[in-house]
């Protein structure tokens, strides 16, 4: 016998979305540490490395924000997780977009702006990650 | 919604904020041998503001009265120096070069922008001889002297020896008078430092006697941005003893020496040189200056002297403090591609000075550059203001160029000869004889005179 219960439990993410997010956060966090090499030897290369890694980040995590923004349409997305997501993944993609524009200076113009900016971006990218993949027991607060 | 179209109009104006940051001041207060230097700034986003190329038409260069533009060549696979010959032939260096990889993604898009303000012609990497034998003014002769070049710029005669610095290397040419085509392939004579070649233009001349070289290497970065260990031999002007086949390190921190001439009289060396981007409108003044020798003059660490370029690590306070401010501002990012010295025979008002070939900015709000000027000198050293020599490369409304300048070149008959990479057209601008009233005439009032086939020139 069916019992109509609603859970209010979103649907798992879609696996195109799971990707395309858990992707960015290893280039985010690659940038992080390229920045943290950068800043303690002056190495060059390691500057460079971080500007890739960025807009590695923010091509997928792009990506990732289309499909979280759009999920918000569906009644059934609109959880106050989901929507928590979708806003701490865009605060996550301004925050590096500015961070690529940082990344573009030479040398050391970067610094510490582009540092400070690698920091707040791969904690709000793990934030991110966090909101949408944590176990969500059936009937819960969501 | 409204309030996510709230949020991007934000963060659209804290972009175009971060984008324009301070206005230009006045390039006036940019000229001469105390240039103001306001502090370094720099928006989120560079400035980069390309002139769009257009077709001359049926206009031309604007010269001052009593001087007629011609063009001598056209057709040309972007000609960049040109070398006067003793017979007065002209030979136009003629080629692209550089082959530095995209350092970061900004590279990938400052390269699309910048491409649109270049010619779109292949480099011919060539040298083209341009010959007038009637001496009507009309180049009718213009034709292949060598080919098979690696991007050629620096151009120098010594008796028979015609010298060439490709992107890679000095190689010699045997040169006999009247020649229209080389007889023989090149010998290369010295390698250059041609690694990333971010800057890859080799200027050149001979030393009064002809007997030595000299050489400008750029640097490979803005700022050092591709690691020191890519800056060895590089922002240098090198002297070559062309016979024994050695070279050695004239100057340094010489960020982009794009021109070298000797000083008539003095024998001195001196350079125009490009200096670094990104750090304003107003930073840093491209100059002129002698080149003092074991001089350093400041590249990466500081610019104009002492000033700490801060954007370098590690830094060098030693290297700094040792800095040699150079004689002249000639105003930042005018890109000066071409110098070389005056003779009476251009007029009373343009005998003493140099002219400057300034290929135009890119990274400025509002275009400066795009225009040859006259440095005037006075005892040897410059003297007042630049005066506008040959103009109307840039619309009035500053957003279309019809030709970029680069090398100038001084025709002791009484003209000034200007390549234009954009438009791949040689200008020759002439002094009308009818201007040349007889009258007083301070100095050796040689001015006007018709062009004499055999005048002698010096290179450069």
């Amino acid at each position: 016998m069916a019992a109509l219960v609603e859970h209010r439990r979103p649907p798992s993410l879609h696996p195109l979305h799971a990707v395309l997010l858990a992707g960015a956060l290893p280039l985010f966090v690659g940038a992080l540490l390229a920045d943290v090499a950068y800043a303690r030897t002056y190495e060059i290369q390691w500057a460079n490395f971080a500007s890739w890694l960025i807009v590695g980040g923010l091509l997928l995590s792009a990506m990732a924000l289309v499909f979280a923004l759009g999920g918000l349409f569906r009644r059934e997305g609109r959880t106050t997780t989901r929507v928590a997501y979708a806003a701490v993944l865009a605060a996550a993609w301004i925050a590096q977009f500015f961070n690529a524009l940082m990344h573009a200076r030479d040398g050391w113009a970067m610094m510490p702006t582009g540092l400070v900016l690698s920091v707040i971006g791969t904690v709000l990218a793990v934030a991110a990650v966090w909101l949408a993949y944590r176990p969500v027991a059936v009937g819960a607060w969501t | 919604m409204i309030r996510r179209v709230r949020v991007l109009r934000v963060l659209a104006l804290a972009l175009a904020l971060s984008a324009c940051g301070a206005a230009p001041r006045p390039i006036e207060r940019q000229y001469g041998a105390q240039p103001e230097l306001p502090q370094p700034q720099r928006g989120l986003l560079p400035e980069m503001v390309i002139a769009k190329p257009v077709q001359w038409g049926d206009q031309q260069p604007l010269a001052p009265p009593g001087f007629t533009v011609r063009a001598i060549a056209t057709g040309l696979g972007i000609p960049r120096q040109t070398l006067l010959l003793p017979n007065g032939d002209i030979l136009v260096a003629e080629g692209r070069g550089g082959n530095a990889p995209a350092l970061k993604p900004k590279d990938v898009l400052a390269g699309v922008i910048k491409s649109r303000g270049t010619t779109s012609v292949p480099g011919g990497d060539r040298l083209t001889l341009l010959r007038d034998a009637d001496g009507d003014g009309e180049y009718e002769l213009q034709t292949v002297f060598a080919e098979g070049l690696d991007a050629p710029y620096g151009l120098a005669l010594s008796g028979n020896n015609l010298y060439v610095a490709n992107q890679d290397a000095v190689v010699r040419f045997d040169y006999q008078p009247g020649q229209t085509r080389a007889t023989a392939p090149p010998e290369t004579l010295v390698a250059l430092p041609s690694q990333i070649n971010h800057h890859w233009t080799k200027a050149m001349t001979a030393s009064a006697d002809g007997s030595l070289l000299y050489v400008g290497i750029g640097s490979n970065s803005n700022v050092g941005e591709r690691g020191m260990a890519a800056e060895v031999d590089r922002a240098v002007v090198w002297e070559i003893d062309p016979a024994r086949r050695m070279h050695r390190t004239y100057a340094s921190g010489l960020r982009n020496p794009t021109a070298l001439a000797i000083q008539p009289g003095s024998g001195q060396l001196w350079a125009v040189v490009n200096e670094r981007d990104e750090i304003g409108p107003d930073l840093v003044p491209d100059y002129l200056t002698s080149v003092r020798e074991g001089g350093f003059y400041g590249w990466p660490y500081s610019y104009w002297g002492s000033n700490v370029d801060d954007r370098v690590r590690p830094q060098d306070p030693e290297r700094v403090a040792a800095a040699i401010a150079p004689d002249y501002a000639l105003g930042s990012h005018v890109a000066a591609l071409g110098v070389d010295f005056s003779t009476p025979a251009i007029g009373p008002e343009f005998a003493d000075g140099a002219f400057v070939g300034m290929h135009g900015s890119w990274n400025r709000a509002e275009p400066v550059g795009y225009k040859v000027v006259f440095v005037p000198f006075r005892d040897g050293q410059p003297a007042g203001p630049p005066v506008d020599f040959l103009t109307g490369f840039l619309d009035a409304d500053q957003r279309v160029a019809r030709g970029r300048p680069v090398g100038v070149t001084v025709d002791p008959a009484g003209a000034v000869i200007v390549a234009d990479d954009l438009s791949n057209t040689i200008w020759r601008v002439s002094r009308d004889a009818a201007m040349d009233a007889p009258g007083p005439v301070d100095g050796p009032a040689q001015a006007g005179t018709p062009a004499s086939p055999d005048t002698a020139s010096s290179p450069g």
